[in-house]
This record gives C-alpha cells, sequence and structure tokens, in this order.
C-alpha cells in the first residue's frame, strides 16, 4: 500500500469521535428547544442510504425526527409516464433506461413485464452508455431518462452533444425545489427544517434556497453525504430553528456554493424546460417536470413518436395498490413501517409500490437496513 | 465511456466506478474528458458541464460519468474545522468568512 | 411467489435454498434422509463414542483459475473446512468426482490436479476414490467438481450453539474471495491486486479447539451469503441476537475500496478461508491468540456479542449508530464456489 492517503478515508469524514461530538451538540440543541418531537426532512435518497447504511438514527436524540420527503426520482415517475416507456416499447421501440426504472409498474405493466412479452429494453448505467449503444446500431433507440436535476444536467450534456440521428430522449425528469415548495405547504408535516441534497445544489447552489426559507419562514441547510456531513448539517440546522433563522446555510463548502455550476445550470436551462407535471402518488407540483424545449424537437422521443399509451389504462387498481401508502410516505407523513404492506406483501422482489422498487425509494432502504430507530439491545 | 458489459443480473443500483459522491482524482485530460482514478480503478469522465478548467491532481465530483465540480484540497481542511465547530455549537460567527478560511486551510497545511 | 423451476436463487446458499431443501429434499425423502434437516455443514453418524461426519460440496465457480486459487483447490479447502466447522479437523479421506465437458484442455486439467494434490498436502488429507464422466461440447460449462470428506469427532460443534454472552470470533479478513473472483470476472483491475484466501482450515480450528477447552460452542464457514448469511443462520438456530461491531471487522483495503466502488456489501460475499467461531465470553481471550499465533490467523478478530433480544437478527453498530444487517437473499454472484 502506498504512503499516500487512499480510499474513502482520505476525506475524513467518518471519524466516529467527531461524530460522537456532533450527537452530543444535536442533544443539547433539541433540549434547548423545549418541544418534541423536532421533525426535520431531508429530499434525497442518497441521504436516507446513508443515514440507514450508518445507522445515524439509532444515535439522534429521541425527540429528533429526520424523515424523507420526495427524494427518490424513480418513485416518483408517474404512471403516465412509464406508460409512455411501456406504449413504446410495446410498439418494437428499443428502449434504454436506468436499472431502477424497469420493474417501476405503470398503470398495468412495467418496462420489465413488456421485455417478457418480447419488447427490447438495455439498462444502461448513463446517458453516455445510450449515445454508445444508439451509435453501435441503425435501429432508433429511446433513451427513458428519469433522475433530478443533477442526472438531468447529463441528459443534457448529451443533448448538446449531437448525439446520433437514431437517439431520441423520453424525458421523465423531475426538478426537487417545486417539491419541497409543496411539502412546505403541507401543515400536517409539520417540518421545521429542510436539509437540501448536497449533488444537486452543486448544480443549482444553495441561493436558491434562501427565498425559499424566507417565504415558508422554513430554514434550509445544504448537507453531503458522508456521516459527519449529515449530522453537522443537522446541527447547523437545529442552532437555526433555535435562532430563528428563515435563511439557507451550507453545510458543503467543498462542493457547493452559493451560485452553484453556471456551466451545468445554464446546459440544463438550455434544453430543458420546467413545467407543472404529476409526480407519482403526490399530485400535480407546479414546474415539477423537465421537458425538452420545443427547439430540441427533433430529439424529443414525445415528438418523434405517436405514443399510443390507451391500450394501458387499467379500469380499476387492484386491491393492493389502492392500500399501498406510497404517497404519504413521500411526502412525509407517515414512514414505511406505518404501511401494513411493508415487508408483508410488499417486498424488494414483489413491490406493490414504487418506493419498494427503486434503491432510493423509503421502503426499499428501510427493508434492507431495518429504518426504525429502537435497535437498542442494553 | 469505459463499459464493463456488466450481466443482465447485476444489482440496478450498483454502479462500478460512477457511484455518487465518490471523489476521484485526475490522472489526465484529453480535451473534454479526464482519466480519473478511483481507488485505484480509472475511468473517464466527461467534462462538459464541470465548471472551472481541470488538471491532473485535481480532485473531482463524479455524477453518473460526468464531472461536475473541482473540489478544491483547501476545501477538506476547511470542512474537518466546520465540525469541531458545530459540535461545539455556541459559535454563531459566519463559518465561512474568507479570513477564516484561509487561516484554517494554512494551519491544517502545518499539520502535515 | 412459488415458481415450478429451479431459478438462480435456489443454489445461492440463502432463504430459496434453505426452502428449496426442506420442501423437496427433506421433506421428499423422507426418513431415507436422516440427518438433512439440521441443515449444518455436515452429518453426524454417532459411532462408539466418537462421531463421524461426514460432507459433500460440488464447485462451479466461474471462472475456474482467479487470483489466490483455482477451481481445484477450492474442492479440497471447501470440504476439508466443512468437516473442520464440525469439529472433525482429521480428515480420513476424500472423494473427488469430477464431469468435464468434451473439448476441455488436458493441460486445465493437470493445473487443476495440481492444485488439488498442493491442498491436499496442506490439510493432511488423501483423496481416495473418485469418478470421472465426460458430457458433450454445449452440455456442460467446462468441469464440475464434488468433492465429499468423512472425519471422526470427538466433540461436534454444531453452529446451533450459542447463546446469550457469547463473543463472536472471525479468523481473518472478509469478503477477500467473492471480490477477488467478481473483478477476475470483469476484468477490473484495481491498483492492489484482490485475491481470494481460499485455504484449508482445519489446522488453524485444531488449534483454537485444543485452546479453547469446551468454550468453542459454534462454529460456520462464511461462504455463500457471506458474513451475514453465516450469522443470521447462526443466530436463528441458537435463537439468538447477534451485535457486530463494524469496526472491529476485520478488512483488507483493496476490499474496502472494491465494495466502496462497486456498491456490493463485504459482509454479504462469499469466504472460503475463514471461520466464524462462537466462543463462551470466558475462552474468547485465549481463542483469539490461539488463532493469531497461526499463519492462517492472523488477523483473527473479536467482531460482536450474542444477546438475548431480538433473536434471529444481526445487529451492525456502526460507529455512528445501529442498523440492522440484511440478510443477503443468498449469494449475489453466481457461482462463486
Amino acid at each position: 500500500m502506498s504512503g499516500e492517503p487512499r480510499g474513502v478515508d482520505e476525506l475524513k469524514f467518518r471519524d466516529p469521535r467527531r461524530a460522537r461530538e456532533l450527537t452530543t451538540a444535536l442533544a443539547r440543541l433539541v433540549e434547548s428547544l423545549h418541544r418534541a418531537p423536532v421533525t426535520l426532512m431531508h429530499v434525497c435518497g442518497t441521504h436516507e442510504q446513508a443515514i440507514a447504511r450508518f445507522g445515524l438514527r439509532a444515535s439522534l436524540p429521541p425527540a429528533l425526527r429526520v424523515i424523507m420527503g420526495p427524494g427518490c426520482p424513480v418513485c416518483v415517475t408517474d404512471l403516465g409516464e412509464v406508460d409512455e416507456g411501456v406504449a413504446l416499447a410495446l410498439q418494437g421501440v428499443r428502449i434504454a433506461t436506468y436499472g431502477d426504472m424497469v420493474r417501476l409498474p405503470g398503470s398495468s405493466k412495467s418496462l420489465a413485464d413488456a421485455q417478457a412479452e418480447g419488447a427490447r429494453v438495455d439498462v444502461v448505467y448513463s446517458a453516455t452508455q445510450a449515445v454508445e449503444l444508439a451509435r453501435a446500431t441503425d435501429e432508433p433507440i429511446v433513451f427513458f431518462a428519469s433522475g433530478f436535476e443533477t442526472t438531468a444536467v447529463v441528459t443534457a450534456a448529451i443533448v448538446l452533444a449531437k448525439p446520433p440521428a437514431n437517439l431520441s430522449v423520453l424525458s421523465a425528469h423531475k426538478y426537487v425545489p417545486p417539491a419541497m415548495e409543496a411539502v412546505a405547504r403541507l401543515p400536517e408535516a409539520r417540518v421545521e427544517g429542510f436539509l437540501a441534497a448536497g449533488h444537486a445544489a452543486v448544480i443549482t447552489g444553495y441561493g436558491l434556497f434562501e427565498d425559499f426559507a424566507r417565504r415558508h419562514r422554513t430554514p434550509v441547510v445544504v448537507a453531503g453525504f458522508e456521516p459527519l456531513d449529515i449530522l453537522a448539517a443537522l446541527v447547523k440546522l437545529l442552532e437555526m430553528i433555535r435562532d430563528g433563522e428563515q435563511s439557507a446555510a451550507n453545510a458543503y463548502p467543498r462542493c457547493v456554493s452559493r451560485e452553484g455550476n453556471r456551466r451545468a445550470q445554464e446546459a440544463l436551462w438550455r434544453v430543458f424546460k420546467a413545467v407543472d407535471g404529476p409526480w407519482r402518488g403526490i399530485g400535480v407540483i407546479p414546474d415539477g417536470n423537465l421537458q425538452l424545449r420545443d427547439e430540441w424537437a427533433s430529439v424529443d422521443a414525445r415528438n418523434r413518436f405517436r405514443i399510443d399509451v390507451t391500450g394501458l389504462k387499467q379500469a380499476a387498481q387492484s386491491e393492493l395498490s389502492r392500500r399501498c401508502l406510497c404517497g404519504k410516505i413521500m411526502v412525509g407523513l407517515v414512514e414505511p413501517t406505518d404501511c401494513p404492506l411493508f415487508g408483508r406483501q410488499c417486498l424488494p422482489e414483489s413491490p406493490v409500490g414504487a418506493c419498494m422498487v427503486s434503491s432510493e425509494g423509503t421502503c426499499k432502504i428501510w427493508h434492507q437496513y431495518g429504518g426504525r430507530p429502537d435497535l437498542g439491545t442494553q | 465511456m469505459f463499459s464493463l458489459g456488466l450481466p443482465r443480473w447485476w444489482p440496478t443500483c450498483y454502479d462500478p466506478g460512477m457511484c455518487l459522491g465518490i471523489p476521484g482524482k485526475v490522472v489526465s485530460v484529453q480535451g473534454m474528458e479526464a482519466t480519473v482514478d478511483f481507488f485505484g480503478v480509472r475511468r473517464l469522465v466527461r467534462l462538459d458541464v464541470v465548471d472551472e478548467p481541470v488538471a491532473p491532481g485535481d480532485y473531482v465530483l463524479n455524477h453518473v460519468g460526468f464531472a461536475i465540480r473541482r473540489i478544491p484540497d483547501s476545501e477538506v481542511a476547511e470542512t474537518l474545522k466546520l465540525f469541531e465547530e458545530l459540535a461545539a455549537a455556541g459559535d454563531d460567527e459566519d463559518l465561512l468568512a474568507a479570513d477564516l478560511r484561509s487561516e484554517l486551510a494554512a494551519t491544517q497545511e502545518s499539520k502535515k | 411467489m412459488s415458481s415450478d423451476t429451479i431459478a438462480q436463487k435456489h443454489g445461492a446458499g440463502g432463504p430459496a435454498m434453505r426452502a428449496l431443501i426442506e420442501s423437496v429434499f427433506v421433506t421428499g425423502l423422507g426418513s431415507a434422509g436422516a440427518g438433512l434437516a439440521a441443515m449444518d455443514d455436515g452429518a453426524v453418524i454417532p459411532v462408539g463414542d466418537r462421531f463421524l461426519v461426514l460432507t459433500t460440496d460440488s464447485y462451479v465457480i466461474k471462472p475456474l483459475f482467479f487470483p489466490g486459487g483455482d477451481i481445484g483447490r477450492l474442492a479440497i479447502c471447501g470440504t476439508v473446512n466443512d468437516l473442520s466447522m464440525m469439529g472433525a479437523t482429521e480428515p480420513l479421506g476424500l472423494t473427488c468426482a469430477v464431469i468435464i465437458e468434451a473439448g476441455f484442455p488436458i493441460a486445465d486439467l493437470q493445473r487443476i490436479c495440481d492444485s488439488m494434490r498442493a491442498a491436499c498436502a496442506e490439510a493432511g488429507a488423501t483423496i481416495v476414490t473418485g469418478d470421472t464422466k465426460v458430457m458433450g461440447r454445449g452440455e456442460l460449462d467446462g468441469i464440475v467438481i464434488n468433492t465429499a470428506g468423512v472425519a471422526f469427532a470427538n466433540r461436534v460443534v454444531p453452529d446451533s450453539g450459542l447463546r446469550p454472552g457469547d463473543r463472536i470470533i472471525v479468523t481473518g479478513t472478509l469478503g477477500d474471495h467473492g471480490f477477488a473472483v467478481m473483478a477476475a470476472r470483469h476484468n477490473l483491475q484495481l491498483e492492489s491486486a484482490l485475491a481470494s484466501d481460499v485455504a484449508p482450515l482445519n489446522g488453524l480450528v485444531r488449534a483454537a479447539l485444543a485452546a479453547s477447552g469446551d468454550g468453542i460452542c459454534a462454529m460456520k464457514d462464511p461462504t455463500r451469503g457471506g458474513l451475514s448469511s453465516a450469522l443470521h443462520e447462526m443466530a436463528a438456530k441458537g435463537h439468538v441476537g447477534i451485535v457486530l461491531h463494524e469496526s472491529s471487522l476485520p478488512m483488507r483495503p483493496e476490499v474496502r475500496a472494491a465494495s466502496e466502488l462497486l456498491g456490493i456489501d463485504p459482509l454479504h460475499v462469499a469466504n472460503e478461508g475463514k471461520a466464524v467461531l462462537g466462543v463462551r465470553a470466558d475462552a474468547a481471550d485465549r481463542v483469539l491468540q490461539a488463532l493469531q499465533a497461526h499463519a492462517l490467523g492472523r488477523h483473527a478478530a473479536i467482531i460482536g456479542t450474542c444477546v438475548a433480544e431480538r433473536a434471529g437478527s444481526v445487529i451492525l453498530d456502526t460507529g455512528f449508530g445501529r442498523r440492522l444487517l440484511a440478510e443477503p437473499e443468498g449469494e449475489l454472484l453466481p457461482r462463486i464456489c
């Protein structure tokens, strides 16, 4: 092994001693607020994965509730959007998409179901792989693109780089800040502060959260993804709540600035525009969906193909999916363990709701890591 | 872009070399592409959307094959100090003050 | 979701495989399959005042040759280790049956045999009988090896012996074999090479048993499904919960790096030269010392404790909090052993 520090420890953000200091500070701060529970919300599947993987909830003071909001892009991909992908696949068009999208149920079928009926669906790990696929063949390829703004930037980059003529994009991309607005307006959620997703903020900057914080009178702190990043951001957020600060702060300065990555933003907004759109289980989020601008019509699968979803609409919802609580879970009103199907009829190998399909879904993460914090054995 | 040709059964959330949030070290730059080292595995990363010029030795934050941020070394030290200050949870100073930042960076350098 | 055909998961060493064994083999064979219901690493047949331990395994690993070993070495060590896990550390003899695809290079076969000979010498074991079959080109993938072993044990150590208060000891670094095979399969070149840990453990286990008095109460080798599968089985059979300390888990830096890169948990990945021991608290230190004094046990460590609560669960103390260690649906990687 070379003398130079390597690997994850290189950035020293996993020091348990520092973590203990931070959780002690959290306990002090929560106590000074004299109320319970104090509910904070994050909006990022990767944050939930980190919280679950490191078991952070077990070390948080009991009066502090950290919940996940609408932070899983696959989970909020609407039935209608999935139907578009499935319809194209069944029409004989070859689809390239991210792995989690394949098993996501539509109104009546998922892409996996279409595959079983003979449709061709390729799993890609990046937009550039979709481009490579299009280069390697003559037939049309539709890149069914999901993901929030960070991922949308990458789709924008490949559109701007003049992709091969046989490639088109079916955009299911979404933009998170409008969804935060929707949640902040839900009084039942009682969210007192938000953790903003670190990597989305790399792109957007944290400046846009200052206005949000003022309007909703709720502080926002941008957080990274190592355990210390998350704990430090929670401390900062509680400090701001204690001091009545209705503004935004940056606890991820090594990656996030106030203005963000201008070049990436330019690419994003040159290719996409924000339109009102349905978020699965939640409802229509104004300006929540990212669609290709008119000047990119030639690359837009919705323009290039006539997509016929009529055959996919189901008359009645299945009994199980009627009992699914994903919509409420995704706005933080209930937890996976409150859902009667969780861990019983709804499992990763046989998911009922979208939250159990995606690796960034609350239910899947809780199922894997045991989300409930009462793991004490003393 | 480097392709591993992973089989169909590969768990869909496992994205080799492209896991969110792992910073990689730039080995070389070729126009719009950089060769980046992640724990000894080298990957090609696109530079289309990173907002600063990137040079060998820099750390970059990578998202599905695109660099989205160049991470300056000094920021690491600053963040560690941030953690310490927050652990004390009594400091009301603006932790991002420029003079504090440079002071801390200098302190961290001398500890090496 | 039941099915009427065998799927990959049925060979993965996890719950689906156990369900298959229970429903088809144990139930189907009835009294003809006495001993199967225990589903331990080996079968135990009382002979006089001793116990005859019998085990068998088939090896389908791909690729055949990987950093640190090959299918031949694995075929010997796997069976020797299963005997050792029951407390039987002196194999009386091994069988070796091979099924080979027509067209298989004889040079490769010789290489495999050389490996088996070397592994037998290390283990002090002898192949006493065998069988050779050939199937047509395309009817079999290369080669399949089955080995069976038989040995006496004075005291049988089951995998069900855990009690609250017992310590969990692992004999060395975790995840080496699975990641090495994956790296070889996908031509993943890391700066520091990954290598399989495949090795015969009977000498190591003999030393530990000698030092422990009767302190070693449960043993298992964490092959398919990794440490997580092994501990879940031991916890379930012993009706205890297990609390693991993540910071104590011995792991090579290159395995940690590969794990971060690939997003695969080393605790779910196969090991072929390691054992997990359940040890009474008062014997833990001397067992640890005996292990660390042996070449194959240098990185042995106490990694956890058994508790009365949450029977069947394995809880990971991450240093930042606690979470459940998920039981994998068997091995993530097909044809790992």
